[in-house]
């Protein structure tokens, strides 16, 4: 059982009015943006099941856009988001899908662009409490949380990459707390997500970036005590 | 330095001849490696906020997101101003400042969450009620706030704090748990008489269904953090007179899970049964 603080008892701060339809929104967006190397320019965001259903009384769209400018989960910012959004000159868009079984409850897919046809999609999960998970990135299947440091390496599925993954982390003295790999079928785009108690080191993204099979680094740093205090 | 249940927490206090609020922060320390002086400092802040999300419906009442709630608080305060209120000083501004919170929360502002948004009112209701009428420091409000964590990190360690898993007798009845210990280490409580306070508004709250109109956090959540903050101080009331609760804290907290696990899911924040189902509910519902 992993350690309960007394700030996930009285806590998280967090604009209201719910932990799960708000707070969490807004951290799934945040990790999303984080992961998005562009200039986001274009935001289209497809929520599912109790989310689709009550977003506009729990400002779960306000909390998304507002995640996706960057806004923490306790930002006052985040009721004006649409505003800021358009001031901004970031479009954005909301559509509903509750046809889709199968799928947590409370699910959105965050498609991104920039203007030079960059994308990614990003799908996320919010669990309870502010807490929430990635549970897909473009078409691969992955799970991690953010509360962790986590390094997200996109890669061709090829023998040794791992091994390139491991050394630069190790040269760099990085503790790996989980390292796991999903990939759609053999051979073809593999994502690495190692996850890391202390903050990793920018340079260490450098030196995997060198691998040839390696098509992208993400570095998602988590903050201080935790995502969401 | 950690405990389990009410059992070891109360043994430990014995041993160390120190007050709940005090293990709690030196469990803290120890399981997070900081400094007792930055985790007050953490805590301060927290307890701003919470004073903050208690004065700001007053001040200007704003209409909630699903626009079910908004301007209940400041309704309060005028009546409690005007000299007419029937409940005396500390639960008339113990009602209205646990209102207040979830009024905040509704209309989208920044509040801490106290295990829950869902029933953040009630800790800050009954501490900052207490403070105001009873002249208390922030200090002491502050060290009263980490009581009211060890029983709600019991509560999600050996039960649960989710209205989806538990109904609302685990969010708002776990809040004014957690409030009327807090509130009886505040006041001169013994550890034993703070846990004897939180057994006592599990009892009291025991079966308390989760069913909120349209599945917004908006009604009946309101008027059950108020009715959370009055459960507290009652509680803490007895205790502090020396009654003694027959159901050790532990007892009734699988009591409540026990309850909540065989809650029909109807009750279990669905928003199909209960106040939700109601005619007017529904009807209310389309307002989202």
């Amino acid at each position: 059982m992993s350690f309960i603080s007394v700030f996930d008892v009285l806590g998280p701060n967090m604009v209201g009015p719910s932990s799960s339809h708000t707070a969490g929104a807004a951290a799934i967006a945040l990790l999303a943006r984080k992961m998005f190397p562009g200039d986001l320019k274009n935001v289209e965001f497809t929520l599912y099941g109790s989310f689709a259903r009550t977003y506009k009384g729990h400002g779960t769209d306000r909390a998304l856009l507002g995640g996706i400018m960057g806004f923490s989960p306790d930002d006052a910012r985040i009721p004006d988001s649409f505003a800021i959004a358009e001031k901004k000159g970031l479009s954005f868009r909301f559509l509903t899908n509750l046809t889709e079984n199968g799928i947590h409850p409370n699910t959105v897919d965050i498609r991104m662009a920039d203007d030079n046809e960059r994308t990614l999609l990003v799908r996320g999960e919010s669990i309870g409490g502010g807490k929430v998970r990635i549970t897909r990135i473009d078409q691969v299947e992955v799970d991690f949380t953010g509360e962790y440091s986590t390094l997200i390496v996109i890669q061709q599925d090829k023998p040794g990459v791992i091994a390139h993954i491991t050394n630069c982390l190790s040269e760099k003295k990085v503790n790996i707390a989980y390292m796991k790999l999903y990939r759609e079928e053999k051979g073809s785009v593999a994502y690495s997500i190692v996850e890391s108690d202390g903050n990793l080191p920018e340079d260490a993204a450098d030196q995997i970036r060198r691998n040839p099979y390696v098509h992208d680094v993400m570095l998602i740093q988590s903050q201080q005590g935790g995502g969401l205090r | 330095m950690n405990f389990k249940n009410g059992k070891e927490l109360l043994e430990l206090c014995e041993k160390e001849k120190c007050a709940i609020s005090d293990i709690m922060l030196l469990r803290e320390a120890m399981g997070t490696d900081r400094a007792k002086e930055e985790i007050r400092n953490q805590m301060h802040r927290t307890w701003n906020i919470m004073k903050n999300s208690a004065a700001a419906p007053i001040r200007s009442p704003k209409k909630s997101m699903g626009g079910l709630i908004g301007g209940e608080a400041k309704r309060l305060s005028e009546h409690q101003a005007a000299g007419k209120s029937i409940c005396g000083d500390t639960l008339s501004r113990a009602l209205t400042y646990a209102m207040a919170v979830i009024e905040n929360s509704s209309s989208m502002g920044l509040i801490a969450a106290a295990p829950t948004a869902g029933s953040s009112g009630i800790v800050p209701g009954v501490m900052l009620a207490l403070q105001e009428t009873h002249g208390l420091t922030d200090d002491a409000v502050v060290r009263a706030l980490f009581n009211a964590g060890a029983v709600g990190y019991l509560a999600m360690r050996n039960a649960t704090v989710s209205g989806a898993v538990g109904g609302c007798q685990a969010e708002t009845g776990v809040a004014a748990s957690m409030a009327a210990s807090a509130a009886v280490e505040l006041m001169g409580g013994t550890p034993q008489q703070c846990l004897h306070a939180a057994s006592t508004v599990l009892m009291n709250m025991l079966g308390l269904v989760c069913d909120p109109i349209g599945g917004l956090v908006e009604c009946p959540c309101q008027g059950r953090n108020a009715a959370g903050a009055a459960n507290a101080l009652t509680a803490a009331e007895l205790s502090l007179a020396g009654i003694r609760q027959p159901i050790p804290f532990d007892e009734m907290l699988d009591a409540m899970y026990e309850v909540g696990k065989r809650l029909p899911h109807e009750y279990r924040e669905t928003a199909l049964g209960g106040c939700a189902a109601t005619p007017t509910g529904c009807s209310l519902c389309s307002l989202n």
